[in-house]
C-alpha cells in the first residue's frame, strides 16, 4: 500500500509548478502586493505634509467621492480626444501603407528601408520627442521662424497657448511614434491572408478598391479590433508626452491634462490616498477593456456574433 | 533523482536571486563615530551656480573630476554634488526623500549639506522638522558672522531662536535696463535721468507709454513683475496651514499685467526662464528693462549678451516699488558626517571677506558683507563690465538694508508656479478671471493637500 502510494505520488506536474515559480514570485512582489498596497491607500488619508507624513486613516470612500466630484471626467475626456485625434490618421495611413507594401502587384522598391523608417520614431524615448517637439512649435521656435520669414503668418502662433494646437501637437506625436508599429502590424494580418483568394478576385476582374473593402479588410478584421482596443489601453495610459510638452500643466486651462497627468499631479504632492483610488479608477477601466480583447481573442464566432449584435444595437 | 531535485532546487533559486538583486540596493550600514569625519561630502543643489562658485573659490579644493560632479580637497575628502531641478517642486522632493531616510543609510550616502532659496527655506529651518542643524551647534558663533546682512540671518532664524543657514549673497532688487534704448527715448542712459523716469509706478507707466510709441516693450512679461508684487504683501500666502490668502496686491498684478498685455507695454512672453525670455535680453530685443538682483546680471543676461553689440549696453537703477528674489542658503543637515568639513565651507563661502570679495569682484555678485559692500560702493575700481562700467552697490545699498523678508512662507514656491500657472490661461485670453480663480483654488490643494476644506479668500 505504502509502496503503492510512493509511486502514484511521483508527478512531472510539480516540476512545472516549480518552473513557473520564479514568475510568480516576481509577479507577486512587483505587481501584486503594489497592487493591494494602492487598493489599501485608496481607503485611506495619506499624504505628505511637508516633511511630516499624515495618516494613514481609514476614511472609507471619501477619496473617490472627492475624485467623482473633481473634474475627473474632464481629464478622462481629454484623454480620448487627444487618443482619437491620433489614433483616426494612425489607422488609416497604417491600413493604406500596409496594403500597399504587401500588394503583389505594386512593386515597390526599398520596402524594407521604408519599414524601418517608418518604426523610427517609436525607438525615439516619448519624453525626448516631445522635448523636441516643444522646441520646434515654440513660441520662438524655428517652425514659427519659417513662417514668419516666408511671410505665411504676420505673427508667431502660439501653438502652445491653444487648446486645438495643444491637443494637436500631442496627437500628431502620437501618431507619428505609433503608424509604423501599426503598419507592420496589419501587414502581418494582411500577409496572413490566402493569396489565392485575391488571384481569384483578379481573375473576377476586382478593382483595387473591391479588393481592399470587400476582402482585405474583412478578413483582417480581428486583428483591426485588436489594434483598436490595444491602442485604447495605451491611450488611457498617455503620459510622457503631454507631460514633457506642457510642463506638467496641460495647459491650457487643464484642456491637455490627461488622467495619468492628474495621477501624476497627486503622486507629485505624495498624496497616495487620492491617487490610489486614481490608479483603482484606471484598473477598472483598462480590467474591462483587457477583458473584452480576452473575449474575442479566445472565441472568434463569439466575437462576431457580439460585434453583430452590437451593430444591431447601435442602430436600433 | 534527489540530486536532480537538488540541482533544479538552485536553478530556481538562483533566478529568484538574480531577479531580487535587480532592485535591491544594499546600504552599507556603518555607524559614524563622533568626531570622525566621514571621507564623503554630499552638497544637494538644484543648479550649477553655487557648485561653480564652490570648485573655482575654495581654497581647499585640489582638482574635480572630469565630469565635474565630484570635487577633491587636498585633504583627500569628496565633495559629492546631486542636483535636481527647482521646477515643479522637483529638488524638494528628492530632498526630502534623502533626508527622511538621513538615519538608515551610511554614513557616506548621507546629504551632509543642502542650498534652500527663501520660497522654501521655512519648511527646512522649522525646527519640528528637525532636518537643518543650528549653525550654534556647528560650533559658529555670532562674531563669526557679524559683517553679514540682518535679513539673511533673520530670514533661517526659527521660532526657537537659532540660526539654520547662511547665505554668501544679498538679492536685493534692481531695474536693469538697455543704455541704447534709453538714449533713443528718454535722451539719456545716466542712471540718474533713468531713475527718475521710473521713480515710482506712475512715473514707470509714464515712461512706458513713450516706450511704446517708439515702438520699444517697457519690459519682457508678467513674470518679470510677479516679484515686485509679491515682495510687497501684506501677509503670508497660507494662514494656520489651512486657509489661503490671496493679497490684494496680488489681484494688482493681474489687473496691471492684463492691462499691460493688451495695451502691448509688456513683450507677453509667458515666463522666466525659457527661450523667450533670453531672447528678450539678447542683443537684437527691443525689450527696455528687466527687474533682477545682483545674480540675475551674471545669470541672466550676461550669457545671451556675451560676444555681441550689447555686451556692454547696460546699466541699474532702483526699481519703482522695492524687491529681492532668491537667495540661497547653506544649510548643514542633521546627522551629517562630516560637521567640521561643513563648517568651513559654510564659514569660509559666506564669511571669508576675501573670498567674497572675488565673488563681488568676479560674478558680479552682491556679497553677503555690509562693511566690504559699503566699501565697494565708494570705490572706482569696482565697475561691471557688463553695466559699462556701473558701480550697482550703491543703488542696492539702501534696498538691501531694508529687506523684510516677514511675509516669506513654505507655500511661495507653490504659491508663484500655481498662480502664474492659472492666471496665465487668463492672460492669454483662453479663460475668464472666475474661471482663473477656480483653477488657482483647485491647483494649490492639488499641490498641498491639507489646504482642502480650508478654503481660498479673495481680496
Amino acid at each position: 500500500m505504502g509502496n503503492q502510494k510512493k509511486i502514484r505520488g511521483i508527478s512531472y506536474a510539480k516540476w512545472g509548478y516549480i518552473f513557473i515559480l520564479p514568475f510568480f514570485l516576481s509577479y507577486a512582489i512587483f505587481s501584486l502586493i503594489p497592487l493591494v498596497d494602492t487598493i489599501w491607500n485608496s481607503f485611506h488619508e495619506y499624504y505628505a505634509f511637508g516633511l511630516k507624513t499624515v495618516g494613514p486613516n481609514w476614511t472609507g470612500l471619501s477619496n473617490y467621492i472627492s475624485l467623482l466630484s473633481s473634474d475627473l471626467p474632464k481629464y478622462a475626456w481629454n484623454t480620448f480626444v487627444m487618443w482619437i485625434l491620433g489614433f483616426v490618421p494612425q489607422i488609416i495611413i497604417s491600413l493604406i501603407l500596409a496594403s500597399w507594401f504587401t500588394d503583389a502587384r505594386l512593386k515597390i522598391r526599398g520596402k524594407q528601408f521604408f519599414k524601418v523608417v517608418i518604426y523610427l520614431p517609436n525607438l525615439i524615448m516619448a519624453s525626448a520627442f516631445a522635448m523636441l517637439f516643444f522646441a520646434l512649435f515654440s513660441n520662438a521656435g524655428p517652425v514659427n521662424n519659417i513662417l514668419l520669414s516666408l511671410g505665411i503668418v504676420g505673427e508667431a502662433i502660439r501653438f502652445m497657448e491653444s487648446t486645438l494646437g495643444a491637443r494637436t501637437l500631442v496627437a500628431l506625436m502620437n501618431f507619428l511614434m505609433w503608424f509604423g508599429n501599426t503598419t507592420i502590424m496589419l501587414m502581418a494580418a494582411i500577409m496572413g491572408i490566402n493569396p489565392s483568394v485575391f488571384e481569384a478576385a483578379e481573375l473576377d476582374g476586382c478593382t483595387h478598391t473591391q479588393k481592399f473593402f470587400l476582402i482585405t479588410l474583412p478578413q483582417i478584421k480581428p486583428l483591426l479590433t485588436y489594434t483598436l482596443i490595444t491602442s485604447l489601453i495605451g491611450g488611457l495610459q498617455m503620459f510622457d508626452v503631454p507631460q514633457i510638452l506642457t510642463g506638467g500643466k496641460g495647459a491650457p486651462d487643464r484642456t491637455t491634462m490627461t488622467l495619468i497627468m492628474y495621477l501624476n499631479k497627486h503622486l507629485q504632492a505624495k498624496n497616495y490616498g487620492i491617487a490610489g483610488a486614481l490608479s483603482v479608477f484606471l484598473f477598472i477601466i483598462s480590467g474591462i477593456l483587457c477583458w473584452i480583447v480576452f473575449k474575442m481573442n479566445t472565441d472568434p464566432d463569439n466575437a462576431k456574433a457580439a460585434a453583430k449584435r452590437a451593430k444591431k444595437g447601435g442602430k436600433a | 533523482m534527489i540530486k536532480k531535485r537538488i540541482l533544479s532546487l538552485a536553478l530556481t533559486s538562483v533566478i529568484c536571486l538574480a531577479l531580487l538583486s535587480g532592485c535591491g540596493s544594499s546600504p552599507g550600514g556603518a555607524d559614524i563615530v563622533p568626531g570622525v569625519e566621514g571621507k564623503i561630502v554630499n552638497i544637494y543643489v538644484w543648479n550649477e551656480e553655487f557648485q561653480g562658485k564652490f570648485n573655482e573659490n575654495y581654497p581647499e579644493v585640489e582638482r574635480l573630476s572630469d565630469d565635474k560632479s565630484v570635487a577633491y580637497l587636498k585633504d583627500g575628502t569628496e565633495v559629492h554634488w546631486i542636483i535636481n531641478p527647482t521646477q515643479d517642486g522637483v529638488y524638494q522632493q528628492k530632498l526630502d526623500e534623502a533626508l527622511l531616510k538621513q538615519d538608515k543609510v551610511s554614513a557616506d550616502e548621507r546629504v551632509d549639506m543642502f542650498l534652500v532659496e527663501a520660497d522654501y527655506a521655512l519648511k527646512y529651518t522649522d525646527p519640528e522638522a528637525n532636518v537643518a542643524m543650528p549653525i550654534s551647534q556647528l560650533g559658529i558663533t555670532e562674531a563669526d558672522i557679524a559683517n553679514q546682512y540682518r535679513y539673511t540671518l533673520e530670514a533661517m532664524t526659527a521660532s526657537d531662536g537659532e540660526i539654520r543657514g547662511l547665505s554668501y549673497q544679498a538679492t536685493p532688487g534692481m531695474l536693469v535696463y538697455r543704455r541704447s534704448i534709453a538714449k533713443a527715448v528718454l535722451g539719456s542712459d545716466d542712471p540718474e535721468v533713468v531713475g527718475a523716469a521710473v521713480a515710482d509706478w506712475d512715473k514707470f507707466y509714464e515712461t512706458a507709454g513713450q516706450m511704446k510709441a517708439a515702438g520699444y516693450y517697457m519690459y519682457s512679461g508678467r513674470a518679470d513683475t510677479y516679484r515686485v508684487y509679491s515682495n510687497n504683501v501684506s501677509a503670508p500666502w497660507v494662514e494656520n496651514d489651512k486657509t489661503v490668502v490671496v493679497d490684494p496686491n496680488m489681484m494688482n498684478w493681474v489687473d496691471r499685467s492684463m492691462e499691460d498685455i493688451q495695451q502691448g507695454i509688456n513683450h507677453n512672453v509667458p515666463g522666466q526662464w525659457i527661450d523667450e525670455w533670453n531672447k528678450d535680453m539678447g542683443p537684437d530685443s527691443k525689450v527696455f528693462c528687466f527687474f533682477l538682483p545682483a545674480w540675475g546680471l551674471d545669470v541672466c543676461i550676461a550669457p545671451n549678451v556675451k560676444d555681441t553689440a550689447a555686451a556692454q549696453d547696460w546699466a541699474v537703477c532702483p526699481s519703482p516699488q522695492s524687491f529681492f528674489w532668491g537667495g540661497t542658503w547653506l544649510v548643514a543637515a542633521n546627522g551629517t558626517d562630516n560637521a567640521a568639513q561643513v563648517k568651513d565651507i559654510m564659514l569660509t563661502m559666506t564669511a571669508d571677506r576675501d573670498l567674497l570679495r572675488t565673488l563681488a569682484m568676479n560674478y558680479g555678485e552682491m556679497s553677503n558683507d555690509q562693511p566690504l559692500m559699503e566699501e565697494l560702493a565708494q570705490s572706482p575700481d569696482f565697475g561691471i563690465e557688463l553695466l559699462g562700467g556701473q558701480n550697482y552697490i550703491g543703488v542696492l545699498s539702501d534696498v538691501a538694508a531694508n529687506i523684510d523678508l516677514s511675509n516669506i512662507s513654505s507655500y511661495d514656491q507653490g504659491c508663484v508656479e500655481e498662480f502664474q500657472n492659472t492666471f496665465g490661461d487668463y492672460f492669454n485670453g483662453i479663460i475668464s478671471l472666475d474661471k482663473a480663480k477656480a483653477n488657482f483654488e483647485m491647483s494649490i490643494t492639488e499641490r498641498y493637500p491639507w489646504l482642502v476644506g480650508g478654503g481660498v479668500i479673495w481680496p
